[in-house]
């Protein structure tokens, strides 16, 4: 069994560390649906993809998390990305291969890739 | 239905996360004398009054009034009935919300139970003000994860700094290999 003093051990780490993640407005969301529609239609390698993209490039300020059903089953799996004073955007039919784009050009480049958007499919 | 039992675990567990719940618990039990795989999602959420609990599990009854709800009840209760298994889920208002599903262990028609380690963690970290209580046994031999206890071990340290979200991972992982002993479900 996996001890738990090594969860000790990484609070001692941690607790002199000051710059604890905080969740504050300066953050920016990227928010995966996770409803029935998105699981079935592969959210599960989405979110994967960002979690672990965000914590291996060990990227500050942004918070992955997850939402339920947005209202459009068609183009799930759906990623929004909601950044401080900018205009929420949103990602359709994503992969996990689209995901790691996403955090290269957008979350670290600051390039929306609009061939991906809603606002591509819908016009 | 999805294919795998864990992802219709996320999945009903995201009823108790949007339930308000500040606990939710999930327990996967398997006896292979009993030939079964049981599944308990129970939570301390809003809960449902007794109308509401006849009509999440109709996939047709949904509407966008319910559309909260949607097919994950009908897909979770289906994919256990396909096995000649069971299928429960009773609520109460102001008190929580249980589902129970049961499966035939060596059915052709059972999912195999997924990657668990992804459903909890991704519970686990992605909802830092619930409380998880997640139990894994095999024949009896088992094991808990339960962020009160991690809480209490961190102090104020949030679960999904990145060390700690990793030591989660790692914790799944490391014992549900040890209480599979090499089988996989």
């Amino acid at each position: 069994m996996k001890s738990l003093e090594e969860l000790a051990a990484i609070r001692n780490k941690m607790q002199n560390q000051v710059n604890l993640r905080s969740e504050d407005s300066s953050c920016t969301r990227i928010v995966v649906g996770m409803a029935t529609c998105g699981i079935a239609a592969g959210a599960r390698p989405v979110l994967k993809a960002f979690s672990d993209g965000i914590q291996e490039k060990g990227i500050k300020d942004v918070m992955v998390t997850q939402t339920g059903c947005v209202g459009l089953c068609q183009y799930e799996p759906i990623v929004e990305v909601m950044a401080p004073g900018k205009e929420k955007v949103t990602y359709i039919k994503m992969t996990a291969e689209k995901a790691a784009e996403v955090i290269e050009h957008h979350i670290i480049g600051g390039e929306v890739l609009t061939k991906y958007t809603i606002n591509s499919a819908i016009q | 239905m999805l294919p795998e039992i864990a992802l219709s675990i996320l999945d009903i567990a995201q009823n108790s996360v949007r339930a308000d719940a500040s606990l939710i618990e999930i327990t996967v039990k398997i006896n292979t004398a009993a030939d079964l795989l049981s599944v308990v999602i129970n939570d301390d959420g809003c809960g449902m009054d007794e109308q509401q609990v006849k009509n999440v599990v109709d996939p047709f009854f949904t509407t966008r009034k319910t559309r909260k709800i949607g097919l994950g009840v009908p897909f979770f209760k289906m994919s256990a009935e396909s096995t000649g298994g069971s299928f429960e889920i009773s609520s109460e208002k102001g008190v929580g919300t249980r589902v129970r599903a049961d499966y035939v262990l060596s059915s052709i028609d059972r999912m195999p139970l997924g990657d668990m380690t992804f459903t909890v963690h991704s519970l686990i970290t992605l909802n830092t003000d619930i409380d998880f209580l997640y139990n894994y046994s095999v024949d009896g031999n088992g094991y808990t994860l339960d962020t009160r206890q991690f809480r209490q071990i961190l102090g104020g340290v949030p679960l999904n700094t990145p060390d700690v979200s990793d030591y989660i991972k790692e914790y799944l992982d490391e014992n549900t290999a040890e209480i599979n002993q090499g089988r996989a479900f």
